[in-house]
């Protein structure tokens, strides 16, 4: 068929009466500190990572809980876990283990036994 | 010595307290309150930010001061008109009968915005959209219900209606607003533990003793959802929802949510005696609330001597402030008759 340059773009935005919010709450369950979290964004200015990358931990933790999940796996392997994040949180979010507990949760397989591993505060 | 008399139009929370205060300074009190009863806006709240204290306590400790010898109050009274001749007040309401005073004392508080005029909001327009006045009604009376009279599973609050808002003509921060959101989505939550609660903010003033706390506990302890993002627009469903967009300023992205129930948090208006006398005794200040004289040491003061202000007349002020004003204005009005 001939191309004419034009293509259907998938709809932007975000529904939450159709948004998977289920990740979310095993991600809470594991993770309880995180739902205090303000977005205040200390987390992503003190990121070495974002520095030279457009990577945003406040971003995709807000992503993953409002389902938005494309992505996300990719983006959070560029994270060097050197746990900055967590000492200036005001809030006191572990959020080191909020990043283990979500690539944990999206890469599914073996969620039960990786867990374990991921620190509960 | 001839005993004094102060006039005090309004008897909700300010009137009351200072009446009090007046009265048991050995004044004599003219209470003049144009509804059918004491109490002013504090008789429609449930329970008050931010320790759920019940406001009916505090009603009942406020008004049963006003059982006193030295006060007289007069319920059904809107004073019309408003004149001072030779240091001597003459108020006179709709029915032409006239109150005499040494000293007045405005405490004609606040109206709640009247969410109609965001008819984008579609308050009055599709069921099941409530302003957080209502809301405090269904918690009075036991019944928080949709229309259809189900258990609301879902519940959206917006802040701002009617607040730093400039197409309502209103720039300023009605103060309370962001609490009792925050207030009202946990009274929801205790009621329906497994039902959703979302706010959505502009920005959360959290600016009182206590008020940052109960908001780390909406969060970690009753799960309420904060979306940062100003609701553009309700509309109602064919299943009788209602329908919101906003911005979810934080990922960037359109935000569509279908709820149950949506509550506007209204802001704080001057009330129309509040406009009407300040306007004439020439204090009006900004948005039409009455203005002090000074911001630090002549909060109480005005332009005129013997006119005195308190309470949310002059601006939006939560109970505690509006009672500490009160007893402020009665210092200030006992060391003017002195």
């Amino acid at each position: 068929m001939k191309n004419f340059g034009f293509n259907i773009s998938k709809p932007r935005g975000i529904d939450l009466d159709k948004a998977d919010t289920s990740l979310y709450r095993k991600l809470i369950r594991h993770v309880p500190s995180l739902e205090r979290c303000l977005m205040c964004g200390g987390c992503t200015a003190t990121c070495s990572v974002n520095n030279h990358t457009d990577f945003n931990i406040r971003k995709c933790h807000l992503m993953f809980r409002r389902g938005q999940l494309d992505g996300l796996s990719a983006e959070l392997d560029k994270c060097m876990l050197c746990g900055k994040c967590t000492l200036v949180c005001p809030r006191g979010v572990n959020t080191r283990a909020v990043i283990m507990n979500m690539r944990i949760l999206l890469g599914g397989a073996s969620y039960e036994r990786r867990v374990s591993h991921a620190v509960r505060k | 010595m001839e005993q004094k008399t102060v006039l005090i139009i309004g008897a909700g929370m300010a009137g009351a307290e200072a009446a009090a205060q007046l009265a048991d300074n050995g004044l004599r009190v003219l209470l003049l309150e144009q509804a059918a009863q004491a109490g002013g806006n504090v008789r429609n709240w449930a329970k008050l930010f931010p320790d759920f204290t019940v406001a009916q306590d505090v009603r009942r400790q406020i008004f049963a001061q006003l059982d006193h010898p030295n006060i007289e109050l007069h319920t059904d009274t809107a004073v019309a008109t408003l004149r001072e001749h030779q240091g001597r007040w003459t108020a006179e309401d709709e029915h032409g009968q006239r109150y005499e005073a040494d000293a007045v004392l405005l405490a004609s508080g606040f109206t709640p915005f009247d969410a109609g005029r965001k008819e984008e909001l579609g308050h009055g327009i599709y069921g099941n959209i409530i302003t957080s006045v209502e809301y405090e009604q269904a918690i009075l009376t036991g019944r928080l219900l949709t229309t259809e009279g189900q258990v609301p599973r879902r519940v959206a609050f917006l802040n701002c209606v009617g607040s730093r808002d400039e197409k309502v003509g209103n720039n300023y921060c009605s103060r309370v607003c962001c609490i009792n959101a925050v207030k009202q989505a946990i009274e929801y939550k205790e009621l329906v533990p497994d039902g959703e609660a979302y706010v959505f903010y502009m920005d959360l003033r959290m600016s009182g003793q206590c008020y940052e706390e109960l908001y780390r506990r909406a969060q970690q302890d009753y799960s309420v959802h904060f979306i940062r993002g100003r609701i553009s627009e309700a509309s109602g469903t064919i299943d009788r929802r209602v329908q919101l967009k906003a911005e979810d300023t934080l990922t960037g992205l359109p935000l569509r949510i279908t709820v149950d129930l949506f509550v506007l948090m209204v802001g704080m208006e001057p009330s129309t005696g509040t406009r009407r006398l300040a306007s004439q005794c020439g204090i009006a200040g900004e948005y039409g609330f009455a203005r002090a004289a000074g911001t630090f040491t002549a909060d109480n003061l005005t332009a005129r001597p013997g006119l005195f202000l308190a309470g949310t007349c002059k601006r939006p002020l939560t109970i505690p402030e509006t009672l500490a004003d009160a007893r402020s204005a009665a210092l200030q009005i006992i060391d003017y008759l002195k």
